[in-house]
């Protein structure tokens, strides 16, 4: 309740400057972007983007279509090298060092910053499959007995153990979206990671398995930092700690969710969250 | 115009579309039809030869005079004074020199390699008698196919009188039988149509296609994931795009040129030999492969990209674990397709003189071989009589060989689909 009190106290201030770093003494933050520019082509992505992730909590990227906050998820864990065109300006940091550093490599970014996409993507493998592969390639686990540690654990903590401990040869595509997602996200735990991205992850599902999708992101955070992006205003009240308002590839306002729902600082934010824009 | 009017002028414009759409598939069915049966009726006689049975006696004083059953004398033995004498017991009114000439011609050529043979294996039937049914000549064999035209006068029609009349006796005393033609299968080319054969062809069209496979397999798909996957977008990557697009409309018999120039008289290959044609079919079939493997890869879709990358895969893991096998039914596919196209090429391997005459059948890349194609282009423009049906019989054979290579095609892409 302080930490909240302190930010919400400070928070007009640090947005006025377009500016939402926290001194690390309120809450230790895991990820940081300084100054971000991105760029398809010539075109700006994202401008100026300062924002710090807290560690062990979810952050809720919100805002209308084309705002840039998949740009700026995509970032955190460099998935945007993969599109030729699009340059990136600036700082992002996982744990102080970063990441966009020269000779950092791309690989471990990505081992320790897991992504959770829009659809589903399982590999058109089997379920065990689908999980072992992470922590083969990266040679975590030398034995069979070790791997089968694994997928076990991960599939427990995607909640999808129960359902699929009998047909674990079985391809993933077979399953239902809502479990392919959670396929999704044991396959991005299995290479224990510290952050987990998740782009929209529930909008492809219906609502049964968005709710068992969101139970569970509440209790993936008592272990990993967890970015997602939403559409969904109410889903981002329900499962964020934090949640920042982006719009025209500008972050307008980012705040404790309880804070920005109740008392937006920010009119823009404020005509987003009650429906007149986006 | 109202609702009712466009209504009936667009369903009208239906109509005739289908009319059109069965029109031409009708017509293209038609045209294969007449195209197969004309090769079937041409060639189907071909798979079955004429033998004719001779009561041999192996003679030793002809065939081993010393009776040391030495194998060098009895390679060298004169067999055909065998046939002869056989015949000359058959036909006692036969007596003219030059009638008795024409009486052994009615047996092929053949027939005293298979009585060496026979002697060879069993040097005890030397001193005995024996009923033995050895392959006809040419001559006899389109006798009894009906493939002379007796409207034409005698000396029009390519047989005599006096055959027709001694072929009747055979036949009548039941020394004539038609049995199916191993040797089709088994043989090389010959002088002779009787003992010509397929099998020196497609062997030299196999050994052939290996060389292409292992060589434009390997060297299009690799290039398609570099180009697909790797290289970056500049006007580098489009000039060679454009150009290996180019290349796969460029006439073959220049890919033939090409390979004189590089792989006769720059590398100093042998002539004729199915490396050196492997290789030619490979630079042919070689954009066919790097185009459709291109669209395969790049068919794959996106979500399974990023689904690799995002556990931390490098890209080349991305690409040999999951995009590769997820695109390999398409590349398969696309590579046999490119792959029959050379199986069915001539004209860039005669200007690598594979259209050489060759009777003996390849052992090795290396080798002097001719292939399918070259062979019925070569028995196409024999005059004998008898390579007219062989001609129609080594396309069916050619088409089989293609039948079976886009089976594999369908049951590789049925057996690698996956569904994501």
């Amino acid at each position: 309740m302080i930490v909240s009190e302190q930010f919400s106290g400070m928070s007009p201030v640090s947005v006025d400057d377009n500016n939402c770093l926290q001194p690390p003494v309120v809450l230790k933050s895991k990820m940081e972007t300084r100054a971000l520019d991105v760029f398809y082509g010539d075109k700006q992505a994202l401008q100026d983007i300062n924002l710090a992730i807290g560690e062990k909590e979810v952050t809720a990227l919100i805002g209308p279509s084309g705002c840039g906050k998949s740009t700026y998820l995509r970032c955190l864990n460099r998935m945007n090298d993969t599109i030729p065109e699009c340059t990136v300006r600036g700082e992002v940091t996982l744990d102080d060092a970063n990441i966009y550093a020269p000779g950092v490599d791309v690989v471990e970014v990505r081992a320790r910053v897991g992504m959770v996409f829009q659809k589903p993507n399982p590999f058109p493998k089997s379920i065990y499959d689908n999980i072992a592969y992470g922590p083969r390639i990266h040679g975590i686990g030398s034995n069979r007995e070790a791997i089968d540690e694994i997928v076990q654990v991960s599939l427990e903590r995607a909640g999808l153990w129960e359902e699929v401990r009998e047909r674990l040869n079985e391809p993933g595509t077979g399953l239902s979206g809502g479990q392919q997602q959670r396929l999704c996200i044991a396959r991005a735990i299995a290479v224990d990671p510290e952050v987990i991205l998740m782009d929209e992850p529930c909008s492809a599902l219906d609502p049964i398995a968005t709710a068992r999708i969101e139970e569970l992101i509440d209790e993936l955070k008592e272990n990993y930092t967890i970015v997602i992006v939403t559409h969904s205003m109410q889903q981002a009240a329900r499962v964020s700690q934090k949640a920042a308002f982006f719009h025209l590839g500008m972050l307008i306002e980012c705040d404790d969710t309880p804070a920005m729902f109740t008392n937006p600082t920010k009119k823009q934010t404020q005509d987003y969250i009650t429906g007149r824009i986006g | 115009m109202n609702m009712s009017n466009r209504l009936s002028k667009r369903h009208a414009a239906e109509r005739r579309l289908h009319f059109f759409g069965v029109l031409s598939v009708v017509t293209a069915v038609a045209m294969l039809v007449l195209l197969f049966s004309n090769i079937v009726i041409h060639g189907h006689s071909a798979f079955f030869h004429s033998e004719v049975k001779l009561h041999i006696s192996f003679d030793s004083s002809v065939i081993d005079p010393s009776g040391a059953r030495d194998r060098q004398t009895l390679k060298r033995a004169d067999y055909q004074s065998l046939i002869r004498a056989s015949l000359m017991d058959s036909f006692p009114e036969v007596r003219k020199r030059r009638d008795i000439r024409k009486l052994v011609k009615l047996i092929s050529r053949g027939a005293s390699f298979q009585l060496q043979r026979m002697v060879l294996k069993k040097p005890s039937l030397i001193g005995t008698t024996a009923n033995v049914w050895v392959t006809s000549s040419d001559t006899v064999d389109m006798f009894q196919k009906g493939q002379f035209d007796f409207n034409a006068t005698e000396s029009n029609r390519g047989i005599s009188s006096k055959e027709v009349s001694w072929i009747h006796k055979l036949q009548s005393d039941g020394a004539l039988r038609k049995v199916f033609n191993w040797r089709f299968f088994s043989s090389g080319d010959s002088r002779e149509p009787e003992l010509a054969g397929v099998g020196g062809a497609l062997v030299g069209s196999a050994l052939t296609m290996l060389v292409t496979l292992l060589v434009a397999f390997p060297l299009g798909v690799m290039t398609a994931i570099y180009l697909q996957e790797f290289a970056p977008q500049n006007h580098w990557t489009d000039w060679v795009e454009v150009n290996i697009n180019n290349l796969a409309a460029v006439p073959s018999i220049v890919f033939g040129l090409l390979g004189l120039a590089v792989f006769l008289s720059i590398m100093e290959l042998p002539r004729s030999a199915p490396i050196v044609g492997g290789l030619t079919l490979a630079l042919m079939t070689l954009p066919t492969i790097i185009i459709t493997s291109r669209v395969a890869i790049g068919a794959v879709p996106p979500s399974l990209r990023e689904a690799a990358l995002a556990i931390g895969a490098s890209p080349l893991q991305t690409v040999i674990h999951h995009v590769l096998p997820a695109a390999m039914p398409g590349i398969l596919t696309g590579s046999i397709i490119g792959m029959a196209r050379a199986v069915g090429e001539t004209a860039p391997l005669l200007m690598i003189g594979m259209v050489a005459f060759i009777v003996d059948i390849p052992t090795s890349v290396d080798d002097p071989s001719t292939v399918l194609p070259v062979q019925i282009y070569i028995w196409a423009d024999s005059p004998e009589r008898g390579f007219a049906e062989k001609t129609s019989a080594a396309i069916m054979v050619l088409l089989l060989f293609l039948v079976f290579m886009n089976g594999l095609a369908i049951y590789l892409r049925k057996r690698l689909e996956r569904r994501w």
